[in-house]
């Protein structure tokens, strides 16, 4: 404001020096600090006064005052006349628009404060970001160095690459021209050493011929005597025979030779096979029986099957000593299919062992370590127990046999008590039983004494029907030959025939086969006490002799 | 028998006694027995003679003389009655028959380590040729000389042959050149070839066992490789390392120690006994700890027959045991269990070991290193004995009797005879 008031108002400055005084006196009177303030940016305060009264002056104070109104209601103030006259001030609007623009003045005054402080934070602020800049600028710098430092010892390290790689082709290239050199180098003294040799050889013949041509008369050997030959017999003529001789010599020696080796090998391959076999025998122990899928039992049926086969065969075989290639191949294969399968269950086992180890079990028969472990401690605990107690047992039987008289004595008594009572349950029941025995037996005797006398009166009868039937059967064909036949003959003649009995019986047959079927029912009807028993009407007969015989 | 410059002696063996002095024409070279015990020959190289001595009839004399052709080596035949002289130049062989008056030429000897082998029964005689540079082998038949067969070899040059013990095959290999063991029957075939690697050097030495069953090869690669005569490939590697860190092997190692002098038994002047023991060292064997490490010697790199790879080879009698030695690690012997084909022992010795050799009954191993003391291995154990005596007497070489009793240790000068006592079972 200060700047456009001097623009405007220096034709003024005479007159207005009053009003300035007046107005800059009033300014004055409200606060220091606004003065304070008023002051920077205003002029001094000579300047002030020569300033305020510079605007108005009294020739002028119509002019300026509505030179003021105007500007004042250009900036949207109320005029400072009266609105119903001209040229006489409101005091009240020119109070309010001195207020005002003081108002004014501060809100300015504080804006510009504002505005220097921004001004001041934007300086420092200005500052800072140059120093960054310039350490970016810097630390930009120095990496670029570095960037460029890097990459030429890249570039170096690269270019010894590049050398060290020539440098190993070059030696490839040396190495393989050395060894092309050694090979040709080699050949060439090949082939010297052949020229020298072939010369040397030459030379040697030369000599050979010079040496021969001198007739040995030097070359000798001289001799006392003969000897004999080491083994006694006279040189032989050399001759095709004697050729043929050392060859065959030679053959019988190498041909034993190689006897022998077969012969060993063979014993060998017997034994290796002999051990195969058993190998075979105890691996099929090993496994498990076969209890899984039929699938397995199937194939392993087939397995196993095989080998028992394989056996007899083999067993056949080497009985033979065979060693065809088929046995032998049946043999390895049947053994490598029973090792696979030995490897397949230890593999089973392992891994049960060690999943038991892991602590989780599926199946049920598997019994981990530690279950196992449990088991045998529960083993030896009992076994301890039990060896307790047949400590104390045998402690026990100590005491019982030496222990107090009166005890043991009482305790033998009672068992001999026990033992006599026992005995003499059993007495009675033999005493009894004796009786009833021998009950039975006088039973039996009377019986037999009955039977024996019903058997003797039955074979009176018999024999008396005989001799009538004999008498009968005679009186027909003869009569006086066997008239006179007491029993006793008749029994005689019955024993006779008797003791024929056990030939053929045809010689009774005939006269006693008339009576067979009586016989038989008289028979069968005594015999129903005797003990045997009758089939047949012949037997029956016999048997009837046989008991005769026995009684007598 | 043993020869002193011109004189032949001959002892008893048991007692040493002199029992023959023969004079020769010339310094003697060399010295062999016949088969049978009754004749001695004599070779002296530089006249080119060969006399033979009758030990039943002293006044019986021979005498060979090659004259112009020179003498290079000489033997006896496996029957005890003929001498084959090889000429110089290994221009021929000659077979001289003391029995008749015939005498056969083999033509074109190679010479090599081993030209002439015979069989173990004395039946078959493998001689090496070479021909328009081409080795070949002829084998004849010893009794009546006549030539078997004669077939050529796939070498490049061949080194040595050496029958099986059981007579029926003969192995030969190349020289240290190249790597290749061939191996031929009886007949001449071709039974199988073996060839473990190719450029570097090959075999050092090979080595039947007793039973024929198995061939041992030496090489410079410090590696002896055992091959089966059932289907003549390699059963196994037996390797020479200079660090043993197995717990299996035994490692006896020799000690020398100095014996303390008692001063209470002091007295002057000293008597010999005392002061030869004052001033021998004593030494004895101990056991080393496992991991041993040996001495190890690299050799120089430009010479030629280098001392490195597995030099001597030798099984035993009973088939059980196999001792060798790597020149490169010259101290040491290794001896092998041949029934499990893995190390048992290690015997390391202070000096190079010079000469080693099993008892022909026992499973019992002498060997010794130029020093006065002979070393015994047996499975039982091990030991060292000083031969006693004024002086050094450095062991050169050692032979053992065919009994097993007794053995011969020879110094460059002197010998002596071991005896060992049986023990009373």
């Amino acid at each position: 404001m200060g700047d456009w008031k001097t623009i405007t108002v220096p034709v003024l400055s005479s007159d207005s020096k009053n009003i300035f005084q007046y107005t800059s006196e009033r300014k004055r009177s409200p606060t220091s600090m606004n003065s304070q303030v008023l002051r920077l940016p205003l002029p001094s305060s000579k300047n002030m006064h020569s300033f305020f009264s510079a605007f108005c002056t009294e020739e002028n104070i119509e002019q300026s005052i509505s030179y003021i109104d105007r500007e004042l209601t250009t900036l949207g103030f109320p005029s400072i006349y009266v609105e119903s006259k001209g040229k006489e001030l409101n005091i009240i609007s020119i109070i309010n628009c001195m207020n005002e623009l003081l108002a004014l003045q501060h809100k300015n005054l504080r804006a510009q404060e504002e505005v220097e402080m921004q001004h001041l934070k934007l300086g420092s602020d200005m500052d800072h970001l140059q120093n960054c800049y310039a350490k970016l600028k810097e630390q930009l710098e120095l990496s670029k160095r570095e960037i460029v430092g890097l990459q030429e010892r890249d570039r170096q390290l690269q270019s010894k690459n590049r050398n060290l790689h020539q440098l190993l082709k070059n030696e490839k290239d040396e190495v393989q021209k050395l060894q092309n050199i050694i090979s040709s180098r080699a050949t060439q003294y090949n082939h010297d050493m052949k020229r020298k040799e072939r010369e040397y050889n030459k030379l040697k013949e030369r000599l050979h011929q010079l040496v021969m041509n001198k007739k040995d008369k030097k070359i000798a050997m001289e001799v006392l005597n003969y000897v004999g030959r080491a083994d006694g017999k006279r040189g032989a003529w050399r001759t095709d025979k004697t050729e043929a001789r050392n060859e065959e010599e030679m053959y019988k020696v190498l041909l034993s030779d190689y006897e022998q080796r077969q012969k060993q090998l063979l014993v060998e391959n017997a034994e290796l096979k002999k051990v195969l076999q058993q190998m075979k025998k105890e691996i099929i122990s090993l496994l498990p029986p076969q209890k899984q899928k039929p699938k397995e039992r199937s194939e392993d049926g087939l397995v196993l099957s095989d080998p028992e086969e394989d056996i007899g065969e083999l067993n056949k075989e080497n009985m033979w000593e065979l060693s065809c290639e088929t046995v032998r191949e049946q043999l390895t294969n049947s053994i490598r299919k029973q090792w696979r399968m030995l490897k397949n269950h230890v593999e089973k086992l392992d891994n049960q062992v060690s999943r038991g180890h892991s602590g989780a079990w599926n199946e049920k028969d598997v019994i981990s370590r530690e279950d196992h472990e449990l088991e045998t401690e529960k083993l030896e605990l009992e076994i301890q127990q039990c060896k307790e107690m047949i400590k104390t047992q045998q402690q026990l039987l100590q005491q019982q046999l030496t222990c107090d008289d009166d005890t043991t004595l009482l305790l033998q008594d009672c068992y001999l008590l026990e033992e006599r009572e026992r005995l003499q349950e059993e007495w009675r029941l033999f005493r009894e039983q004796k009786k009833n025995f021998e009950k039975e037996r006088r039973s039996f005797t009377e019986a037999a004494i009955r039977l024996g006398l019903e058997r003797k009166a039955f074979e009176e009868d018999r024999g008396t029907w005989l001799k009538q039937q004999f008498l009968s059967m005679t009186a027909d064909c003869k009569h006086s030959e066997n008239v006179t036949t007491p029993s006793s003959d008749q029994d005689n003649w019955l024993v006779k025939s008797t003791s024929q009995q056990r030939k053929p019986p045809s010689v009774l047959n005939g006269p006693v086969s008339a009576e067979p079927c009586q016989t038989s029912q008289y028979i069968t009807h005594n015999s129903a006490e005797s003990k045997k028993i009758a089939g047949d009407s012949m037997p029956n007969l016999w048997v009837e002799s046989d008991d005769k015989e026995e009684t007598e | 028998a043993s020869c002193v410059q011109h004189c032949l002696v001959v002892r008893d063996a048991s007692s040493l006694q002199v029992r023959q002095i023969y004079t020769c024409l010339d310094q003697i070279q060399y010295l062999e027995w016949s088969s049978d015990s009754l004749f001695i020959l004599c070779a002296m190289y530089k006249r080119g003679i060969v006399q033979v001595w009758s030990l039943e009839q002293p006044d019986w004399h021979c005498k060979i003389d090659e004259g112009s052709a020179g003498l290079v080596a000489s033997c006896w035949s496996p029957d005890g009655r003929h001498i084959l002289n090889t000429t110089e130049f290994h221009l021929r062989i000659t077979v001289w028959s003391l029995c008749t008056k015939s005498v056969s030429y083999i033509k074109y000897p190679k010479s090599c380590q081993q030209g002439v082998v015979f069989t173990k029964d004395g039946r078959y005689m493998a001689v090496a040729e070479r021909r328009d540079c081409k080795d070949f082998i002829s084998i004849f038949v010893c009794s009546n000389w006549q030539l078997l067969r004669h077939f050529d070899t796939e070498t490049q040059d061949l080194f040595g042959i050496e029958w099986a013990p059981n007579g029926c095959v003969l192995a030969a290999w190349d020289s240290c050149l190249e790597y290749k063991l061939l191996l031929y029957s009886l007949d001449g075939r071709l039974l199988s070839s073996y060839r473990a690697y190719e450029w570097p050097l090959g075999i050092k030495s090979v080595a039947w066992s007793p039973s024929s069953q198995f061939l041992a090869i030496g090489s410079f690669d410090e590696k002896v490789r055992i091959l089966n005569h059932v289907t003549w490939r390699k059963v196994t590697e037996f390797e020479h390392p200079a660090t043993i860190a197995s717990k299996k092997t035994i490692v006896y190692k020799e000690v020398e120690k100095s014996p303390s002098v008692e001063t209470e038994r002091l007295f002057f002047p000293p008597t010999r006994a005392l002061a030869s023991s004052l001033f021998s060292t004593q030494s004895k064997y101990e056991i080393s700890q496992v991991p041993v490490s040996l001495q190890y010697i690299k050799p120089v790199a430009d010479r030629a027959n280098p001392k490195m790879g597995v030099g001597m080879l030798a099984f035993s009698a009973d088939n059980c045991f196999l001792a060798t030695k790597n020149d490169n690690i010259p101290n040491a012997v290794w001896i092998w269990d041949i029934r499990k084909l893995k190390l048992l022992v290690v015997l390391e010795q202070l000096c190079p070991i010079q000469c080693l050799q099993w008892d022909p009954r026992q499973p019992r191993l002498a060997l010794c290193t130029g020093t006065s003391r002979v070393f015994l291995w047996s499975p039982a154990g091990c030991m060292a004995v000083q031969v006693p005596g004024e002086g050094d007497f450095q062991i050169v070489s050692l032979s053992w009797h065919s009994s097993g009793d007794s053995m011969v240790l020879l110094s460059k000068d002197n010998f002596c005879v071991c005896y060992l006592e049986r023990e009373e079972v």
